[in-house]
């Protein structure tokens, strides 16, 4: 038998339940698929007192039309988000980071408020618990110190979804639900800049759904990220890009990036590159703002330094191979 | 905590009481004794524990049994026809797609849900969906060879 602590299993059939469930156990956690979750309760990483199933909540589920743009439930798995048509049509960078999640057993059953909402990742934490153990666990859970920065208080571990960049650049927004009711943030608000904190919602609060603007459908878009294994890995760096051009200019230009920080952020400033063509000197601009505002540390076996000068890249060739295809 | 688990497993329907905390595989393992799926990792890396839920793969070492309550859960003990192999464990058989064989069933299980929905998978098709799925033994390329193998034989 495989290690697992104790604890109680629910599933509530509506998000009013679940909330109602979370609200009255402070030690219970909230579970979709259970590709990120379950691996850390198995890793000792998590001893939740119990645990919110929310896949059998029908409201969660569903894609729907939404003035324009698109409400896509918390619960859909990742294998519909990357065949949606709708989607890969009107915000095809959200749809292709969909693709990019994992493998393709994982998008069968993985969810987008589980990639929204998985826990921030370091090559010092996610290992087992003999592993953490024998190396004076972290700051992040159980330990005194940051192996990746010693002398500080802080925790670098990565946020390494591959979705919320792309709907960054879609600007999104989540639709929370707590025991206080719901309410409607911008995605960008949902993260704090703190490995060990690095989720903004409220207790029992979850995530019911994304709203995609219908202002931004049809702009094009792309994601990309570099990782270790091209079939399977997590991102090292991810960058999204959003592109719309006008009579030759760039109207609007959006990079979202992910895996080089504790939050998934929007590149700051790209409004500079407005009313300009995107040209060679413009797009080595891009690329040099992105490696100035990734500030990814060792959380991965790979070099900081790679990651930084890779989600530069990734963010200029992304925006070169849009500027090349839009009319 | 433990509740009553009633799910459709290999095409017969049962009910087992079982802990809350009780993942897929170990029910599979310990409590219906089907031993045939594997555990190959500490949680999502080598898709050597695959089996189908509702027609879909999924990792049982992920999946806790609770959470397949009504569903229909196959392992790679509901192939065998009438004591027979089946087309794809032929296939698996016949073009060497196992070496030590410990990644087989999880194989095997991933290619058998890809061709339910794709019965003519090209190369490409059969590499993007069993990338979910590690061998450390074949090279991949004769397992690649095997599902083809399979689904020429199962095809009209
Ligand atoms: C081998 C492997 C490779 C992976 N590679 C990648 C990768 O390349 N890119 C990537 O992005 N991810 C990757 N993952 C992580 C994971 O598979 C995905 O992030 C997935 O989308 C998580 O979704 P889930 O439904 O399984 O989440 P769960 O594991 O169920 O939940 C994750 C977290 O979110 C919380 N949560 C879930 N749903 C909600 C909700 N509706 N509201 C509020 N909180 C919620 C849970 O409490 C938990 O803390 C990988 C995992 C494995 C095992
Ligand atoms: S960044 Fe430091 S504190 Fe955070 S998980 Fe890594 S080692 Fe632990
Ligand atoms: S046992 Fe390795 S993925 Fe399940
Ligand atoms: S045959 Fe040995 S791991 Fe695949």
């Amino acid at each position: 038998m495989e290690y697992m602590p104790e604890f109680r299993l629910c599933a509530p059939a509506s998000v009013d339940e679940a909330v109602g469930l979370a609200a009255a156990d402070a030690g219970a956690r909230y579970l979709s698929g259970g590709t990120d979750l379950v691996v850390n309760v198995r890793r000792g990483i998590e001893r939740p007192a119990a645990l919110i199933d929310l896949s059998a909540i029908g409201e969660l589920k569903d894609i729907d039309e939404d003035d324009g743009g698109l409400r896509l439930g918390a619960g859909v798995v990742l294998r519909d988000l990357a065949e949606n048509e709708t989607l890969r049509r009107d915000f095809a960078a959200v749809a292709e980071a969909a693709l990019a999640v994992a493998g393709p057993t994982h998008r069968e059953y993985a969810t987008l408020g589980g990639n929204l909402c998985l826990d921030t990742r370091c090559l010092f934490y996610n290992q087992s618990e003999w592993w953490r153990g024998a190396n004076d666990y972290c700051l992040k859970k159980e330990g005194e110190t940051c192996h990746v920065a010693p002398k500080g208080s802080f925790c670098f571990a990565a946020f390494s979804g591959d979705v919320a960049p792309a709907l960054l650049v879609s600007g999104a927004e989540v639709e929370l639900a707590g025991p206080e009711g719901r309410r409607r943030i911008p995605l960008a608000e949902l993260y704090n800049d703190d490995g060990m904190d690095h989720l903004a919602l409220k207790a029992g609060e979850l995530v019911a759904a994304v709203h995609l603007p219908g202002a931004v459908a049809g702009v094009p878009s792309a994601y990309a990220k570099a990782r270790v294994r091209g079939s399977i890995d997590f991102p090292l760096a991810g960058a999204a890009v959003a592109l719309a051009m006008k009579g030759g200019g760039v109207e609007d230009l959006r990079v979202g990036l992910t895996a080089v920080g504790p939050r998934p952020f929007l590149v700051e400033d790209t409004e500079r590159f407005a009313d300009a063509p995107l040209d060679g000197a413009a797009l080595d601009d891009l690329r040099e703002m992105v490696r100035a505002q990734a500030q990814p540390m060792r959380t991965t076996t790979v070099a900081p330094w790679y990651r930084r000068r890779v989600a530069g890249n990734l963010a200029r060739r992304l925006a070169a191979g849009l500027a090349a295809a839009s009319p | 905590m433990e509740s009553t688990l009633h799910l459709t497993l290999n095409g017969r329907r049962r009910g087992d009481l079982v802990p809350d905390n009780m993942l897929l595989v170990d029910y599979l393992r310990e409590v219906a004794a089907l031993t045939g799926t594997k555990i190959g990792c500490d949680g999502g890396e080598c898709g050597a524990c695959t089996v189908l839920v509702d027609g879909r793969p999924r990792h049982s070492c992920l999946t806790l049994a609770g959470a397949c309550q009504g569903r229909h859960v196959e392992t790679i003990e509901s192939l065998e026809e009438g004591g027979r192999m089946a087309a794809l464990q032929r296939g698996f058989h016949e073009k060497l797609g196992a070496q030590c064989g410990f990644c087989t069933p999880g194989m095997i299980m991933a290619a058998e849900g890809l061709l339910r929905a794709t019965p003519d998978p090209g190369t490409e098709d059969i590499r993007a969906s069993m990338a979910s799925n590690i061998c450390r033994c074949t090279g991949y390329i004769k397992i690649i060879e095997a599902v083809q193998a399979a689904a020429r034989e199962l095809a009209p």
